[in-house]
């Protein structure tokens, strides 16, 4: 590990997506997203803890599983219940 | 030199309040407690007035104004905020977060007693209790220094990036009006220039993560240079001092010496009681005593190595604290026995909860016999 003179002051970290661990391993239950259902109203996308849904190119819900803890919240704000969580 | 300073008469929550409008922070979140509520109304009302354009932030609590803090900062504004007693020690959770993530947030403290019971009179418990968050900490004596100490530490906590506390004592500075000069505006401005973040959240080009978790294998490192850098304030002090004398004519020390070269009965002392025990320490000087006085202002980091040299011909050292620690010896009497590696050093308490200390119970102070040891209290009924 880094010595205590060069290590990143205030511990401000440069996000580099090739160093974070991939919390996708976390899950447990896995979301999945009904893209006919979904109306692309972006609650899920306000709400992820993880910041990792993003819109597809029809402004559906996409989320990324290398990220994704599987928490639910996603399931649990969506209006039309598009989507479902199940095991992973 | 006449053509930039302005001579006023001002209570130090006023005088804080100038310099406030001088700075022109962008963020304050505040939340009020006696007796520092008069510099935050005193700076609203110029804000109202348009006199300064700062985003003051009314929040629910002192916890939530230095949480807000730290995020203003974060995002890389230039943020303060105000508080007092319970309202410190509420913010408590937060105030090493903002010197872990080297937020250079400026606190104006007004000084007040801790519950319980429940007292809203001057005294230090409250800044000595935080005295281990890794705030820059200076004392203020008056109005004068309340306000030049604002500008100063301002420019210090940006440059070496740390948090600072500028402390006044409460009431007996924030609410008493004495006279002192301010700077021109632009003089100000100029002093404290622009507030350029190295490490900020809004900066979309070179994102960055703040707050992370540091784990046992990495925390240690990250402390380690935060010591560092506390530690190199003291030399920065001395030249964001240096600077501030060659535009305001007042130039300040880590620490003041008051009639110490041949001083043989020193007391130590920080905040507005150093005023008083001036004119003490002249009286006695007429009817031939030979004392002296150490006027505290930095004390965290605290300058060991050059109060030590300031003290080294004292033949006998007295130490007031206005606070107590528990079960313990006092902080500041803690600190001058680190300093001078001396066994022999005499502990007063004295103005517990605002109890005045006068310049009667000082000159017997010096009068007292200091090889006791046991500790002493000025004005215990």
């Amino acid at each position: 590990m880094t010595n205590w003179k060069d290590i990143e002051e205030g511990a401000i970290i440069k996000h580099d997506m090739e160093k974070s661990p991939r919390t996708g391993d976390w899950r447990y239950m896995k979301p999945q997203v009904d893209k006919k259902t979904c109306i692309g109203c972006g609650l899920c996308f306000d709400h992820c803890p993880e910041a990792c849904i993003d819109y597809d190119d029809e402004r559906k819900a996409d989320i990324d599983f290398d990220v994704c803890k599987g928490c639910g919240v996603c399931a649990t704000v969506c209006p039309q219940k598009a989507i479902k969580m199940q095991k992973n | 030199m006449s053509s930039n300073k302005k001579k006023l008469a001002l209570t130090g929550g006023a005088a804080v309040a100038e310099a406030l409008k001088q700075i022109n922070p962008d963020v304050m979140p505040v939340y009020p407690i006696t007796p520092q509520t008069p510099i935050i109304e005193t700076f609203a009302k110029m804000v109202a007035d348009g006199e300064a354009d700062t985003e003051m932030i009314q929040v629910e609590s002192e916890h939530s104004a230095m949480s807000a803090a730290v995020g203003a900062s974060a995002a890389g504004a230039r943020a303060m905020t105000a508080s007092s007693s319970q309202g410190i020690l509420l913010m408590a959770e937060v105030l090493p977060i903002a010197s872990g993530m080297r937020l250079p947030i400026l606190m104006l403290v007004s000084a007040r007693a801790i519950s319980a019971p429940i007292n809203i009179h001057g005294d230090h418990q409250d800044v000595m209790f935080v005295r281990d968050s890794g705030w820059i900490q200076i004392f203020s004596e008056n109005s004068q220094e309340v306000y030049d100490n604002t500008l100063i530490a301002l420019k210090l906590a940006e440059i070496v990036r740390l948090p600072a506390m500028i402390i006044m004592d409460g009431f007996q500075t924030s609410h008493s009006v004495e006279n002192l000069e301010i700077l021109e505006d632009s003089v100000a401005k100029k002093f404290v220039g622009e507030y350029n973040p190295k490490n900020y959240l809004l900066n979309f080009e070179n994102p960055k993560t703040f707050g992370p978790v540091s784990l046992p294998n990495s925390y240690f490192e990250f402390k380690r240079q935060q010591i560092e850098a506390m530690d190199g304030v003291i030399a920065k002090l001395v030249e964001v001092n240096g600077n501030y004398g060659e535009i305001s004519g007042r130039q300040y020390d880590l620490f003041e010496a008051y009639k110490l070269d041949d001083a043989e009965k020193v007391i130590v002392v920080a905040g507005s009681t150093a005023g008083t025990a001036k004119m003490a320490v002249d009286e006695l000087r007429e009817q031939g005593e030979k004392v002296g006085l150490l006027k505290i202002k930095l004390f965290r980091p605290f300058p060991y190595k050059q109060i030590a040299d300031a003290l080294k011909n004292a033949k006998q050292i007295a130490v007031l604290d206005r606070t107590v620690s528990f079960g313990s010896v006092a902080p500041l009497y803690s600190e001058i026995a680190n300093s001078t590696g001396r066994k022999d050093l005499q502990s007063y308490v004295y103005g517990l909860g605002g109890r005045e200390i006068f310049k009667e119970g000082i000159k017997k102070a010096f009068q007292d016999n200091w090889e006791n040891k046991e500790v002493k209290y000025i004005g215990l009924k």
